[in-house]
């Protein structure tokens, strides 16, 4: 299956249903698809090799990202936002691409083929002459490609197939399911997995899809009443911020009947006040990796609700991520790459028709289709999935392996602490010492021993940090992943 | 006519058009209405069908031939309704999930 499959079948049965707002344009279900093949007209007029895009999330992002399936070449959604020297070298690799700008030019690009993004609902972007798009895309064909976070490195490009992306899609989304009145509010960028999926599983349903180019809690929070928004998702850093920015008061957002996240990890107290403050709202939690093309296990509202209401196992579940989707297996492995026991924690194998586990310098997946996330988590007697973190962040002190998100979770559960991050820092004794930075609550005061001994009440002692450090803030990427390598850099220097 | 992932096939009689999900692990004749479906590119007289009284085939749905393991994605609806080999073809249940997204 291609792509651009989801977005005429949507086309052909919702038709003149609203598809996309933003700002002042708003297109239909036929709008939006007119304009994906002038796009795609446009691309195979050119000769392009793919479409690289450097802008918002709005309107023209679908119709960048159908238009290049349309076409048969990749969609190459880059962070406009990043530094010259940082996106001159990803745009340089897709050399041979129409490149669509924010604003002006962009670093490493060819003027002439480059456009604007706004041009790309005008009904004069188009061929010059009579173009035949391709009858047949191949499934195995390179739908998109992402340049991971890389958190622990320089972004990899990731290769997501036609066949991932359309598997993830028909198999989690009912298709036109939505009720006519269904919205959807957008707030997370096109370059990151959950933006490419969040498009695709929102058109396949049906709903109106709200973009929103930069967050703001109370913009955020009068959207919703405006438009009536039934669904949201967002990442952590949005969601504490909307908690700060209600302060104590309920959301009043009656219409919103799911609010998703993932992106990265939640911290629990942000949860337990969002849960609050959203009482009519189901919660749900998504993990995937943008080599699984986006979520491969949920925890649903039920589970939410119950940890809310007080069950202790419930409790303890809101520290998952749910149970993997149907048609996604799961395998948890030691170092020696056995299969560990029930409970045990390893690195996390996944494997299912969405996983892509491809590079284009080349593919992970074993002989037998399993995916190394490197990750570490373990999977209990229900099948309820725990993440850890990356396997790469796991402190190893005098031969104790350490999860860092154990003491980061004991730390921003004391009052006065509002943010934290743990690393491991190279030690002549212990192999690694555990460094913990720290963010207070504006005005709170409190010394590096009172949080060692706030610590050693609820962790063994090998647990407790021998370094802490306070900070105004912490890095962390667009989507609120925590930049270690950089803590520990700004520590050791 | 060979079957493959991704191809796009059609009811020569109605409006039915599938997309290919997985091809079938051997061949297998699959037709709409009693008759075999061809590609989509190909020519559709669009006679329609004598016995059109079932639900026929429903755009987003999914159906899959457990036997041969062929399954394929409605794309437009119509009167028809699949068999493989003769086989009824049924809808592939989809078990719903919360909206992640």
């Amino acid at each position: 299956m291609n792509l651009s499959l989801l977005l005429e079948m949507a086309a052909s049965t919702l038709d003149d249903r609203v598809a996309v707002v933003s700002g002042d344009v708003s297109l239909t279900y036929a709008d939006l698809d007119a304009a994906a093949r002038r796009v795609a007209g446009k691309l195979v007029e050119d000769g392009a090799e793919g479409l690289v895009y450097c802008g918002t999330n709005d309107a023209s992002f679908p119709i960048a990202l159908f238009g290049a399936a349309y076409a048969g070449v990749p969609f190459i959604p880059l962070n406009y936002r990043l530094g010259d020297e940082q996106l001159a070298p990803l745009v340089q690799a897709n050399s041979g691409s129409m490149i669509v700008a924010e604003d002006g030019e962009v670093a490493g690009a060819d003027p002439g083929v480059t456009v604007d993004r706004r041009r790309l609902v005008d009904a004069d972007f188009a061929a010059s002459g009579e173009v035949e798009l391709p009858p047949f895309v191949d499934p195995e064909d390179v739908a998109v490609v992402l340049y991971t976070s890389g958190t622990s490195g320089t972004p990899k490009a990731a290769l997501l197939r036609h066949r991932h992306l359309t598997a993830y899609v028909i198999g989690t989304v009912e298709f036109a399911s939505a009720d006519p009145d269904d919205a959807a509010l957008v707030t997370v960028p096109p370059y990151h997995i959950a933006g490419m999926a969040n498009l695709l599983s929102n058109l396949y349903a049906g709903r109106r899809i709200i973009y929103l180019d930069a967050f703001e809690a109370q913009v955020w929070l009068d959207t919703i009443r405006r438009e009536g928004v039934t669904q949201a998702m967002v990442v952590p850093t949005m969601l504490a911020r909307v908690v700060a920015e209600l302060d104590g008061a309920p959301a009043d957002v009656p219409t919103l009947r799911t609010l998703s996240y993932g992106g990265a990890r939640m911290p629990l107290p942000v949860l337990e006040r969002a849960l609050e403050l959203f009482p009519g709202t189901g919660f749900v939690n998504a993990y995937g990796l943008t080599e699984t093309s986006s979520t491969i296990a949920l925890l649903g509202p039920d589970d939410h609700a119950a940890a809310f209401a007080g069950d202790p196992v419930a409790k303890v579940r809101l520290g998952s991520v749910g149970k993997v989707l149907p048609g996604i297996e799961v395998e948890v492995r030691d170092e020696l790459d056995q299969p560990v026991p029930v409970g045990e924690p390893g690195l996390v194998y996944l494997r299912g028709e969405q996983i892509s586990g491809e590079y284009d310098q080349g593919s992970v997946v074993d002989a037998d289709g399993w995916f190394p996330t490197r990750d570490r988590g373990w999977v209990d007697d229900e099948g309820y999935l725990f993440i850890e973190g990356r396997a790469d962040d796991t402190i190893i002190r005098g031969g104790e392996n350490i999860a860092p998100a154990e003491i980061e979770d004991v730390l921003v559960r004391h009052d006065l602490v509002v943010d934290s991050v743990v690393v491991g820092v190279p030690d002549e004794e212990w192999g690694q010492q555990i460094a913990a930075v720290v963010v207070l609550a504006e005005g709170a005061s409190l010394t590096a021993d009172d949080l060692r001994d706030y610590c050693r009440q609820h962790l063994r002692g090998s647990k407790t940090p021998e370094i802490i450090e306070f900070r105004a803030e912490l890095p962390r990427t667009p989507t609120g992943k925590l930049l270690r390598r950089e803590v520990v850099a700004d520590l050791t220097n | 006519m060979e079957i493959k992932a991704g191809s796009r096939l059609a009811c020569p009689e109605c409006s039915v058009e599938l997309v290919v999900v997985r091809p079938p692990s051997s061949p297998v004749v699959l037709t709409c209405g009693g008759v075999e479906v061809v590609d989509a590119t190909a020519d559709r007289p669009g006679g329609g069908h004598a016995d059109a009284s079932g639900e026929g085939t429903l755009v987003g749905k999914r159906y899959a031939d457990e036997e041969s393991g062929l399954e394929v994605l409605c794309a437009k609806p119509g009167p028809g309704a699949l068999a493989a080999d003769g086989r009824e073809v049924p809808i592939k249940g989809a078990k719903p999930l919360p909206s992640s997204d």
